[in-house]
């Protein structure tokens, strides 16, 4: 395998979708290639990151208008639910 | 109740939250027959007319959604409209809802499409989920810089929360739902396509392109120094 492969099925390896002949092809050229087994790690830490990040609050008066207008639709329209 | 005792997750803190907006403001408290159950039960018995039930759901799902509004519109009252948009939609159709899929993909697709809709309407002429893909895997390696074991540590919680939401912001808008969906919202990449209306290997696609820009933008802030 080739870095310009490798990069193509960066995303299913990184998923644990690859076959697994693949899968082992790729590893392969990771152990031997640095800029690629850079870009992997690098890659998986982006998705990492973004996993793990705190997710944006919700503000209070943002949350009071979202159940008003929802209460509100509820009692004009009371059969829908 | 039972779901929740043990380990409190943030759905769960949510479902056991005091502010129960929709009880707090109706002067007759509302009582569910379907208590802290799984989803498909809440849906039946909001469908039935559990009121309790639906506000549940709400509950459960109200900051994923700001979470997907923000992330998708860049822009807190879009975000807060597309909320509350996904929302109404919701109840409005939950009849129609068939329960072929996850009741919140369902509520994810609401909320795609109305995010986008506003995109589109802020930026009518940037914004196509039908623009062709290029593929430039030789660019991957122009740079090339390791990042250390724990590169968001270098930044303050505040920081690091900036710096994600300028480079996902930078994303073209194909390429940033299709990561949001598949890898912050962790919906499948079969969701992803009946959500987007794509093959799944268009997501599959959309999802590397993302994944490769997103890795490219967060170099300059996390490449390990030469100090490191």
């Amino acid at each position: 395998m080739n870095c310009k492969k490798v990069i193509l099925e960066l995303s299913e390896y990184l998923n644990g979708a690859l076959d697994s002949t693949i899968r082992l092809d790729l590893e392969q050229h990771l152990a031997r290639c640095t800029d690629c087994r850079i870009v992997v790690d690098t890659c998986r830490k982006t998705i990492q990151i973004f996993c793990n990040s705190e997710p944006v609050p919700l503000p209070e008066d943002v949350r009071q208008r979202l159940h008003t207008a929802l209460l509100d639709r509820i009692r004009r329209n009371p059969k829908s639910v | 109740m039972l779901l929740c005792q043990s380990s409190i997750t943030e759905p769960c803190r949510a479902l056991l939250g005091a502010n129960n907006l929709l009880s707090a403001t109706d002067p007759k408290p509302l009582t569910s027959t379907v208590v802290r159950d799984d989803e498909s039960k809440l849906v039946s018995a909001a469908k039935a007319g559990d009121l309790a039930a639906f506000e549940e759901l709400v509950n459960r799902y109200e900051r994923k959604i700001f979470r997907l509004g923000m992330n998708i519109t860049q822009n807190r009252e879009d975000a807060e409209d597309v909320m509350q948009d996904a929302f109404l939609k919701s109840y409005q159709n939950l009849d129609r809802f068939q329960g072929d899929s996850r009741f919140y993909t369902w509520l994810v697709r609401i909320a795609v499409n109305e995010a986008l809709m506003k995109l589109r309407k802020r930026r009518p002429n940037q914004v196509s989920l039908d623009e062709p893909l290029t593929t430039d895997e030789d660019s991957v390696f122009r740079e090339i810089a390791d990042w250390g074991p724990s590169p968001e540590k270098k930044f303050a919680q505040t920081e690091l929360n900036e710096i994600l939401t300028s480079v996902i912001g930078e994303l073209d808008p194909i390429f940033r739902v299709a990561f949001l969906l598949r890898d912050v919202e962790g919906v499948s990449t079969e969701e992803t396509a009946q959500i987007l209306g794509i093959s799944e290997a268009a997501v599959k696609s959309r999802l590397l392109r993302a994944r490769l820009k997103l890795r490219q933008k967060l170099n300059k802030y996390f490449r390990r120094s030469e100090t490191q």
